[in-house]
């Protein structure tokens, strides 16, 4: 009951505000698509057979997936700190892994409802197949729990919007514009595509795309293996700052 | 560097407990180890048998909590605040008891207002009434009246008051001393990170009207004296001392101590 009490209340306040959380996101990634697929439709080298803007689509869901589910567990923490009412969720029987897991549920509804937006608008724009949808579900899942967790790891270290932002635009923000959203990494030099394997946003991407024409820049797989290490790894570092009570309770 | 040192109270059952104290005394610190909001380097802290690191899910259920500072969450209204609350305790369906404690604490009319949209002594309210959407057998009240007008004071202490007469046990911090000496039967007085006093109300100021008074003397041709008198045992002989004076005395006004100055005594010496 706790649980579900802090995800509904997480999920409430995003929707009070659906303006700012789901429409502006949903435009920016539209503006991206009309932009760069007007400018490098037919100029870059993606997947045989399939068009750049349709490839651009997918690349676009997932990376307003990864950064609204990032932005909603940050910012509500950030914010509930900051202002003091994170009181209210400390002073009540809510355990750390039910603290978690409610902030990383409600990240990962943003970013499905962001990822969703930006889907159902670009499918009348441009022509798209989905012909693995599984993975592509398995992917947008468990790549916006990370970056729930992410957010939530974030919002527990930083004490003021400066440093949140600074890890929003000095790391999450470069590692998904370079994890092959606007390309395929088999367009690159052999040092950026060695690079590439290293941005765990890049499996993400990729993966996810896999689910929309059955063929990706690596196999879907071990991708989905390295985000499940990844979440596994932030999951764990999150839930031991809970229970220490880190930077939350004196 | 301790903010705490050496505190040791049992606090009873339905009591009206008060702890007092100068600024950075420690009051705070106290209450937020009871309520696992900080954590204490030594010792335990139990709420009704249940330890509040051990057993926390128990001790939280049991405490309820109104905040010094005036915090809310901008994105819900009052209503919506006080069944989130409902629900981080895990109480469904708490309509009833919420519009009851809206309605002791005059927050019916805003039920439905943003909390940005309210004055400091309205947030003042749901923050009393979210401590106690849960019915806890403990209430803690770390300077509920701070910036509450006066009829909101005396609607809340009338509430308070009945908690306390149902059962409930309320700890109280506050800067009204006269709060504090009118409604706690037990007091604890804190200076440092230490317990410096821990007695009955009633108790404290006998002890201090028996150490130390003021007399206030009025003679006939209408002169007024102010005696400093080291307990009552001393107003004979200053008496004695002023009629040798040749002071016929027409009227004599004993000072009735109150905690003020019990307290000012205890956490200046």
């Amino acid at each position: 009951m706790s649980f579900w009490t802090l995800f509904a209340k997480e999920l409430l306040r995003f929707v009070k505000v659906s303006v700012q959380t789901v429409a502006a996101p949903v435009l920016t990634a539209l503006l991206y698509l009309v932009i760069f697929g007007q400018v490098l439709e037919g100029r870059m080298q993606v997947f045989d057979g399939v068009r750049y803007t349709s490839f651009l689509v997918p690349g676009l869901v997932m990376m307003s997936v990864l950064q609204n589910a990032f932005a909603n567990s940050s910012s509500s923490l950030i914010q509930s700190k900051i202002t003091g009412n994170i009181v209210f969720i400390l002073l009540a029987p809510i355990s750390y892994a039910e603290f978690f897991w409610a902030y990383v549920a409600a990240s990962v509804a943003r970013g499905l409802a962001v990822g969703a937006g930006v889907l159902a608008v670009a499918a009348g724009l441009v022509e798209l197949r989905l012909e693995a949808p599984l993975w592509a579900l398995a992917f947008a899942l468990l790549g916006a729990a990370l970056l729930g967790a992410l957010g939530v790891l974030a919002g527990i270290i930083s004490e003021k919007i400066d440093q949140l932002a600074a890890f929003q635009n000095f790391v999450i923000l470069p590692l998904t514009m370079l994890s092959g959203v606007f390309y395929s990494i088999h367009s690159l030099p052999g040092f950026w595509r060695g690079v590439s394997h290293l941005n765990p946003f890049f499996y993400m991407i990729d993966g996810f795309r896999y689910g929309f024409f059955a063929s990706s820049d690596f196999p879907p797989g071990v991708s989905l293996a390295v985000v499940a290490v990844a979440f596994g790894a932030v999951a764990s570092v999150c839930l031991l700052l809970l229970k220490s009570g880190y930077k939350l309770r004196t | 560097m301790h903010a705490l040192s050496g505190v040791s109270l049992a606090i009873a059952q339905g009591e009206f407990f008060g702890l007092l104290g100068p600024n950075g005394a420690g009051k705070t610190t106290l209450i937020n180890v009871i309520a696992g909001l900080a954590r204490a380097d030594g010792g335990s802290v139990s709420v009704m048998g249940a330890d509040v690191v051990a057993d926390y899910r128990r001790a939280r259920r049991m405490l309820g909590v109104v905040p010094q500072e005036l915090v809310f969450d901008p994105f819900f209204t009052v209503r919506e605040t006080l069944r989130i609350q409902s629900g981080y305790f895990g109480i469904r369906g708490n309509d009833d008891w919420i519009d009851e404690v809206m309605q002791h604490l005059d927050l019916s009319a805003k039920a439905d207002a943003n909390m940005r949209s309210l004055s400091g002594g309205m947030k003042r309210r749901v923050l009393i009434a979210q401590a106690l959407v849960h019915k806890p057998p403990v209430i803690v009240l770390d300077e509920p009246t701070a910036g509450v007008d006066v009829e909101l004071r005396q609607g809340l202490w009338q509430f308070v008051r009945r908690l306390n007469g149902d059962g409930h046990t309320i700890v109280l911090t506050t800067h009204y001393l006269e709060e504090a000496e009118l409604h706690c039967s037990r007091i604890a007085m804190l200076k440092a990170g230490r317990v410096v006093a821990l007695d009955s109300t009633r108790n404290l100021l006998a002890g201090f009207a028996g150490s130390r008074t003021t007399a206030r003397v009025v003679a006939r041709d209408g002169a007024q004296f102010t005696l400093e008198l080291q307990g009552y045992g001393q107003l004979e002989s200053e008496l004695a001392r002023l009629r040798a004076q040749g002071v016929e005395i027409a009227d004599i006004e004993l000072e009735r101590p109150d905690l003020e100055q019990v307290f000012l005594q205890l956490t200046r010496s």
